[in-house]
């Protein structure tokens, strides 16, 4: 069997979610940036506070996620673009997926330790 | 008709400086060569991250890394990074819905995008790293 795996219709979803998910980010660095200037964090306590509330936790995993996904989609375009042998480009994939999700996974773990 | 197989395959050269190219095309790379250096980093924003939240010995540990000058310029260039491909990026969504594709619409807001981002990168690294 001699399957290509390359040009498996990477179209409108991986646009779309690149899209969507540098929205819901925008909107959170805003949404970041007014919290700062109103709790105006100094030192480590303050700094804990802001990110015990859940609200904080809640947004700053969208953020995360939505941060996997659209790097992500970057990160694809790039190899795409310039790894043509597919054995190299499989590989850094994988890297590059690894690191998201474990990225990811950081994050819940950073957000949610008491 | 001569074959063409019996022609030599040349080597093709591409001028693909980003130096060359026009604004529009600068942006564009430099949106992912911003993208790019985000994701690089990503791992040690987060530990700082991580340290910043653990305990006010580690909190205070990452202030003084942070006041490294070095350390300095590496998050001023991540903070561009992040501002540029944040501006270059809502550049692109108003061309996807077809807003601004002509070419002196296009060049006009390639020259907001560098601008834009280099004042807010100023303002911003003044405001968080000095």
């Amino acid at each position: 069997m001699n399957r290509v795996v390359v040009g498996a219709h990477y179209g409108l979803r991986g646009w779309l979610v690149q899209r969507i998910s540098a929205i819901v980010m925008t909107l959170y660095t805003v949404a970041f940036l007014v919290a700062l200037a109103a709790a105006r964090p100094v030192e480590y306590g303050q700094w804990k506070a802001l990110f015990s509330q859940g609200w904080m936790r809640l947004a700053t995993l969208l953020f995360f996620v939505s941060l996997l996904l659209h790097a992500w989609v970057g990160m694809r375009d790039i190899l795409m673009d310039y790894i043509k042998p597919t054995a190299w480009r499989l590989a850094l994939e994988i890297v590059v997926i690894l690191v998201l999700v474990g990225a990811a996974g950081w994050a819940v773990e950073i957000l949610w330790r008491t | 008709m001569p074959d063409a197989s019996l022609k030599k395959k040349r080597p093709l050269w591409y001028n693909l400086s980003p130096l060359n190219l026009p604004l529009p095309g600068l942006v564009s790379i430099l949106h992912r060569i911003s993208g790019a250096a985000l994701f690089l980093l990503l791992l040690w924003l987060l530990y700082l991250l991580d340290q910043s939240l653990t305990s006010a010995e580690r909190f205070e540990a990452v202030r003084q890394t942070i006041a490294q000058p070095l350390v300095k310029l590496v998050l001023l260039g991540l903070l561009w990074a992040f501002l540029h491909h944040l501006c270059a990026g809502i550049r692109y969504l108003f061309l996807d819905v077809h807003k601004g594709v002509d070419l002196a619409t296009a060049r006009a807001t390639s020259v907001a995008v560098i601008a834009v981002s280099l004042v807010l990168t100023a303002l911003a690294g003044w405001r968080l790293l000095w």
